[in-house]
């Protein structure tokens, strides 16, 4: 059984300029237990997406579809029953950590804050159970460093203290945006590495642009653009044979299989090209491609494509 | 932190020189002979040998320079001079007026918070609503409203339609009955300023990414504004208790005149209005140093109060 | 700038403002009596028909007086505030874009100038130079310059950095050039916000100077020592003091609305975000 269940979801920000559609349509699963990778450039939509699950945009954003998870739909709960599911059954690590966490509360408190409200622990035992989290996401001198704020610590340690946090309430889906971003090969490494090991009995959406790192914890990869997911794949089907043009436009841009970039720019969310809105940049697009919106085909495998090509 | 003290304090040492140059030049910058001036009575121009009796006695007759330098020194040690008129320790006076004035500030800065932080909070949290447009407008009123005129509709509603107040005067030592009107007049470009401070501050605050990550935590709305946001959003507000100390000392030079409150302001209005140039010298001269005083602690506890800044300089 | 017009603070503003000017180029028609004619037969009249506003303690007519006292307030307000824009902008300038011993001097100078309280300096300054529109308006451009060179030295700190600016020297370009060509553009918004909100502040000030009596003298029609003309005759007569106070605020109101939308357009802070 899917733990979540996107399907249809929309989101819109009215804006002086025109309305821009985040994002189109998405139909998105995850299992139980699964780690999914979500993969788009800046732009397309993907944090847009993750923050649309828990309800957090801001209020002007327009919303529509369902967003299954175990059962109910997380959009038409009450804003009281949304707040029980946030932070306890799922959990968000944002992108970011340095902004993320609250420069003027100390890291312990701030974890501390989720088991008093979630755990429903006294503060002496939250305490004790900040600090067992911080060693568990590696931190040294745990004991000493919950005191510290987060400025004290460095890029790698805030994310660790995000996962910290994130671990806290023992959440069933974690939502994690870019929790690599900004850091350098090593610790990038090691964070994957802890998110690997925390997951495992959990289901994660890893939201990236970085399909190395996706590609490292995820079972499972789906690749957004302008707002749409183009194709779903397993992970070594999707590296060794990508479907949609624009996923192996993107694997080409990998500084591991030459650094090609696909040509021209990603497209205004406010002007959304007529079609696939991916055929002004394909170079295998054709009249149809122009005129027709393509549907989700769905391929053998449980694969999906969003592409004229394997119709 | 003791380090990045005294550096503070031996940047401010210029400007006090040459606020003491400013408020010594007072004299000189006045048309006419002081020591005639001062001299004049309704019998008609003073004596050449009174005026150079005078000149001698308060040392009108050394070169400028000179002049400077000892009252320079002088006021290091807490000697002001004699005031022209009184012919009293202008010290003294200063000291007394300043009590007053200190007392009054007090009271103002107190009614001035506890109508201001709550406005400014409201006016954050109800954004873009008819709530958040009161409040802006009642403080753009706050600071465009002239507080002489303030003053004038405080007494003619309080003292003379109502009766409950009394239109002006110091009372038993500065009473409470007598502060109120003042206190409130002096209170409102504050409190104007603070609570759009508090606004903005606020409003920034919850544009933060922090205060998602609180969001996604699921705490109530509450605390992530109670808490989360409010704390960073009061760390800047701290500094406005400078800018009040601005508003309540600008204030105070109307305010105390038209109330009759024998402060600071009230001393250099009624010393300017007498051409008792000790006095206009010693009283500038020593609302600045206290003035530049109070803004460095502010910006120390500023410092203090900012996790960020204050590790930063300890490190 | 379409927004500009949306912008409700920056529309109400302009458009007293627009009529404040208007009333006051056009004073002697709008005015329905001579605003300093003496008339002991009309002394402290309440509001009527002849004199909308009622009449002084000399019988002058108060609506008269306001009218013409919107030239003398805009008048200070606006020459106060050139005069301190001159003086911050060459100041400023020479302190940004030059630094060294310049720099230092320049904002020792502020800072002994911000170290007094704005009303104490103005007052003394006004005080001891004697009465009079002139020495009102160095009094308040003694306190007002300050402002505008510490923005005009920050933003041209900022921009001096920047790489488009590194490059014109690159290209040979002298240092006029390079501030009025491309530093000057970009410390003009900062600037005129301040400038509008200190215009309000420049007429608050001199009316309360004049207010004490060390501003416009009388008879000139000026709202400040309206007031005070006022101050006596509270009791029997308040709408003596009810009309100049509203006519102050009033305008003050106004250049805070123009400043404060000014700041809303102009500072990128405040546009609108989608996470991304």
């Amino acid at each position: 059984m899917s733990r979540l269940e996107i399907s249809n979801l929309r989101v819109l920000f009215p804006t002086d300029d025109g309305l821009v559609k985040a994002t189109n349509d998405v139909d998105l699963g995850i299992e139980e237990g699964e780690n999914l990778g979500l993969i788009g450039e800046s732009g397309s939509g993907k944090t847009v997406l993750g923050m649309a699950i828990l309800r957090l945009l801001p209020k002007d954003a327009r919303v529509e579809g369902v967003v299954r998870f175990n059962g109910r739909d997380l959009l038409s709960l009450r804003e009281e029953e949304m707040r029980r599911v946030r932070g306890r059954e799922i959990v968000m690590i944002l992108q970011n950590p340095t902004s993320a966490l609250n420069p003027v509360l100390t890291v312990g408190s701030q974890i501390e804050e989720v088991l008093r409200l979630h755990k429903g622990v006294d503060k002496r035992s939250a305490r004790k159970r900040v600090v067992e989290l911080l060693k568990m996401v590696r931190i040294r001198d745990a004991s000493k460093r919950v005191r510290d704020y987060p400025h004290q610590f460095s890029g790698g340690m805030k994310e660790r203290a995000m996962i910290a946090m994130a671990l806290a309430s023992d959440p069933t889906l974690i939502i994690a945006d870019e929790p690599t971003k900004g850091l350098d090969v090593t610790v990038k490494r090691e964070i994957l590495k802890l998110l690997k090991e925390v997951t495992e009995r959990k289901s994660m959406l890893f939201i990236t642009h970085d399909l190395a790192s996706a590609a490292e914890i995820c079972e499972r990869i789906a690749v957004m653009y302008a707002g749409e997911i183009l194709e779903v794949a397993k992970t070594e089907d999707l590296l060794d044979d990508p479907l949609h043009p624009y996923t192996e436009g993107f694997l080409n841009s990998l500084p591991s299989r030459g650094l090609k970039p696909i040509r021209g720019i990603g497209p205004s969310l406010i002007d959304l090209p007529h079609g696939c809105k991916f055929h002004p940049r394909c170079d295998h697009a054709t009249e149809v491609c122009m005129r027709e919106h393509p549907p989700m085909l769905q391929i053998e495998d449980g694969r999906q494509v969003r592409c004229f090509l394997h119709a | 932190m003791l380090a990045y003290i005294s550096k503070r304090i031996l940047l401010i040492m210029p400007a006090l020189l040459f606020v003491s140059i400013i408020s010594f030049s007072m004299v000189y910058l006045a048309p006419g002979d002081p020591a005639e001036i001062l001299l004049m009575s309704p019998e008609g121009s003073p004596s050449p040998e009174a005026i150079d009796a005078f000149r001698v006695r308060m040392g009108l007759d050394q070169p400028i320079y000179v002049q400077y330098l000892r009252w320079l020194d002088n006021v290091i040690h807490g000697d002001f001079g004699y005031s022209y008129m009184s012919e009293r320790p202008v010290a003294d006076a200063i000291m007394k007026s300043f009590k007053a004035t200190l007392k009054l500030s007090f009271v103002s800065m107190i009614v001035s918070i506890v109508v201001s932080i709550p406005l400014g909070i409201m006016a954050a949290v109800k954004h873009n609503t008819i709530i958040d447009d009161l409040c802006r407008f009642g403080a753009l009123i706050g600071v465009s409203i002239p507080n002489f005129w303030q003053a004038f509709l405080l007494i003619l509603l309080f003292s003379v339609y109502l009766d409950w107040l009394p239109v002006a005067g110091y009372g038993d030592g500065g009473d409470l009955k007598h502060m109120i009107l003042p206190a409130i007049t002096l209170g409102t470009s504050s409190a104007a300023v603070t609570a759009r401070l508090m606004r903005s501050s606020l409003l920034e605050a919850l544009s933060q990414d922090y205060i998602i990550t609180a969001r996604a935590k699921g705490l109530p709305e509450k605390i992530v504004i109670g808490k989360h946001a409010l704390k960073n959003a009061l760390i800047p507000v701290v500094t406005i208790l400078g800018l009040n100390l601005g508003f309540l000392l600008n204030g105070a030079v109307v305010t105390e005149w038209i109330f009759g409150w024998p402060g600071i302001g009230d001393l250099v209005v009624d010393s300017i209005y007498q051409r008792d140039y000790t006095v206009i010298q010693g009283s500038i001269l020593f609302i600045a140093v206290i003035f530049v005083i109070l803004n460095l602690i502010v910006d120390i506890s500023y410092t203090y109060l900012n996790p960020r800044i204050r590790y930063e300089i300890v490190d | 700038m379409r927004s500009w017009i949306k912008n409700r603070n920056i529309l109400i503003g302009l458009i007293i403002i627009s009529s404040l000017i208007i009333i006051a180029a056009f004073a002697p028609q709008v005015a329905p009596h001579d605003p300093t004619e003496v008339n002991s037969m009309v002394r402290l009249q309440p509001p009527s028909k002849e004199y909308p506003f009622g009449t002084d303690h000399m019988g002058r007519c108060i609506l008269s007086r306001i009218v013409y006292g919107a030239r003398i307030s805009l008048l200070v307000g606006v020459a106060v505030i050139s005069g301190s824009l001159f003086i911050g902008i060459v100041l400023g300038t020479i302190s940004g874009y030059f630094g060294g011993l310049a720099d230092d001097v320049i904002m020792r100078l502020v800072d002994g100038f911000l170290a007094i309280p704005s009303m104490f300096l103005a007052l003394a300054l006004a005080g001891t130079l004697g009465p009079g529109m002139v020495n009102l308006m160095i009094a308040l451009i003694a306190v007002e310059w300050t402002s505008y060179a510490r923005v005009v030295r920050g933003s041209i700190l900022s921009v001096k950095e920047q790489d488009f600016v590194e490059a014109t020297r690159g290209l040979g370009a002298s240092d006029l050039y390079i501030l009025v060509r491309h530093i000057l553009p970009n410390i003009i918004s900062p600037v005129i916000v301040i400038a509008t909100l200190g215009i309000g502040y420049a007429i608050l000030a001199a009316a309360g100077l004049s207010f004490l009596g060390f501003g416009v003298q009388p008879p000139t029609p000026e709202w400040g020592s309206m007031l005070d003309d006022g101050r006596l005759f509270m009791r029997k007569a308040p709408y003596i003091m009810v009309f100049p106070g509203l006519a102050i605020m009033i305008t003050v109101l106004a250049f805070n609305f123009l400043g404060d939308g000014l700041r809303d357009e102009m500072d990128p802070r405040f546009r609108k975000e989608i996470p991304h």
